[in-house]
């Protein structure tokens, strides 16, 4: 095999955990799947087309990511929703000793207490994992938004 | 008036309005009659309506697009560099004129269906084929360009902010605003130089004014949303008040740190409010911000009648712009700004700050959700009313925040516009 499907494969094997933790309600491990100084973003397409910098979410330790899911357990007030996540194929775009950076598709159906399923959000994943020992964990992870409008909230993280 | 007393008696209002502002009737948020009224009572009416930041035009040739209620503006700044606001809609057959929300070095407009062509002050200046093609077809001679036109949109300026007004009864904007708006929107932007660093809309399943009551209830900020309560960003027993302008449309409501005073916590026991928990953050920097008014004012919410929010939360600074699409959907759009003269630490607290705001708002969040619960709520109850009483029957400001008088004011000044 060679080492682009190796890491292909990689980074589709950690993003099927990461996809299946969300969705089965194990908000708890999501911070898990980062590095301690990591950063994770989600925006629009357009903001990020125009460089703005500030996100829907911003987290730039672990620890915001863990304080996100305390608030989501203890603090925040919404209705019952759970998602679930479709990728694409990652797409790695460059290796090199810091890591790999990669692209997904995704796309997230929120469905809610009533049964109403709706594609909730379309965009795209852009990575920069930490590999090691066959493992990927995500220094970086922009989630881009194809649309800059968010339905009502937007509270599980994607 | 007149236009709002034939509209009133055209339309078939279930019942009068109350005859106090403690009590407003359900079907206010439900029936499309009373969002078809508001269109022109209120969003094309006797109002000012936020349309961009000078920011966001700030060479001659540029331009936004956006919309004042239904209808569809465009904001552009001519070579003279003077800011023109008119309605997104080709005076030939109506089609949009401008199909960008943004861009640069424009020198016309011209609509894609036929070719009428706009100046940048929103003046008809072409008509293809207007002499027709071969001597044959064409306009009758005595068609005048000057005679046809989209809407112009009277435009007034503060301290960065461009609103805009279709109405020739709107006074002017800080006639409009009053002395005590005007100085808190100068406390947040005025000689400063706003940046936009975010921005995206969250669009709320609820009738455009359980949002607007939302953002001016002072009341349920320490109750539905614990993030505030817990971090002290907004205890009820903080130093602060409600400021309701004459009109009762405009209003602030404001938190600052009670140096002489440490809070007590024994009210919020008593009354078991669940917000009362041992939530704690990991990683508290996110609410390690700076103090960049020198004021020791952690909050200041500000609203202009109708649907303008100037917010300042520690350090994220926020505009939001509430756009009615239907008797029950509304776009709150969200501009996040930093200032020009941030330095790069200041930039990442307003970055991290942002996590309090918008669609995944630690605070905001409820808030987006809330208006729904109402409107879902009151489905079957178009007659029924809602008790607005908290501190009292009048729109007056108010030392406490334990009060809904904004919300009332709110009220006061939609009744009036629209002849309730």
């Amino acid at each position: 095999m060679t080492n682009l499907q190796n890491l292909t494969f990689i980074i589709a094997r950690a993003q099927a955990d990461y996809a299946r933790c969300i969705d089965d309600d194990r908000l708890e491990q999501w911070p898990d799947f980062f590095v301690e100084d990591c950063l994770y973003k989600i925006t629009t397409a357009d903001s990020q087309r125009d460089g703005l910098e500030a996100g829907i979410v911003f987290a730039n330790t672990r620890a915001m990511l863990r304080d996100r899911i305390s608030a989501l357990r203890e603090a925040n007030i919404y209705e019952k929703q759970a998602y679930r996540h479709v990728l694409g194929m990652p797409c790695v775009l460059d290796e090199n000793a810091g890591g790999v950076r990669s692209e997904t598709a995704f796309f997230v159906v929120r469905i809610m207490r009533d049964g109403t399923s709706d594609l909730f959000a379309t965009g795209r994943y852009l990575d920069h994992y930490e590999i090691q020992n066959e493992t990927a964990l995500l220094k970086e992870r922009i989630v881009v938004c194809d649309s800059s409008r968010i339905d009502t909230l937007l509270a599980i993280p994607l | 008036m007149t236009d709002v007393a034939n509209r009133s008696a055209a339309t078939s209002t279930p019942g009068p309005w109350p005859d106090t502002l403690t009590r407003v009737p359900f079907w206010a948020f439900q029936r499309d009659d009373v969002y078809a009224a508001e269109q022109s009572c209120v969003f094309r009416g006797a109002a000012w309506h936020y349309l961009c930041l000078e920011g966001d035009i700030p060479e001659p040739g540029d331009y936004r697009t956006t919309f004042v209620g239904d209808a569809p503006v465009i904001v552009a700044r001519d070579s003279d560099g003077s800011v023109n606001a008119f309605e997104n809609r080709c005076a030939h057959r109506g089609a949009l004129i401008c199909l960008d929300d943004k861009g640069k070095g424009k020198k016309d407009f011209a609509c894609v269906y036929h070719a009428w062509t706009y100046n940048l002050k929103g003046d008809l200046t072409g008509v293809a084929f207007q002499k027709g093609v071969k001597g044959k077809g064409g306009m009758a001679p005595d068609f005048k360009l000057s005679d046809h036109g989209p809407r112009k949109l009277r435009v007034g300026r503060l301290h960065g902010l461009v609103f805009g007004t279709f109405s020739d009864e709107t006074p002017e904007l800080e006639t409009y605003l009053g002395e005590e708006i005007t100085s808190r929107i100068a406390r947040v932007l005025k000689d400063r130089k706003p940046v936009v660093i975010g921005r995206y809309t969250q669009g709320l399943p609820n009738n455009w004014k359980l949002y607007v009551e939302n953002v001016k209830d002072s009341y349920h900020a320490s109750i539905l949303h614990l993030f505030f309560t817990t971090f002290e960003l907004n205890r009820l027993s903080q130093k602060g008040a409600i400021i309701v302008d004459e009109s009762g449309g405009h209003h602030v409501s404001y938190s600052a740190i009670d140096r002489k005073a440490q809070t007590s916590n024994a009210d919020y026991a008593q009354q078991k409010i669940r917000s009362d928990s041992q939530y704690k953050l990991a990683d508290p920097t996110m609410l390690q911000g700076f103090d960049e008014f020198g004021d020791d004012v952690t909050l200041q919410i500000l609203t202009v009648f109708p649907t303008f929010v100037l917010q300042q939360i520690q350090n994220a600074i926020a505009i939001r712009q509430v756009i009615p699409r239907s008797p029950t959907q509304t776009d709150l759009n969200w501009i996040i700004l930093g200032y020009e003269d941030d330095t790069p630490d200041q930039r990442l607290v307003r970055l991290k700050q942002a996590n309090l705001v918008g669609p995944a708002g630690f605070i905001s969040m409820e808030d987006g959700c809330v208006g729904g619960f109402v409107q879902r709520g009151i489905a079957g109850a178009p007659d029924e009313q809602s008790v607005v009483q908290m501190g009292g029957d009048n729109a007056q400001s108010s030392e406490s925040r334990v009060t809904e008088a904004s919300i009332r004011g709110f009220w006061k000044a939609w009744r009036g516009l629209m002849g309730y």
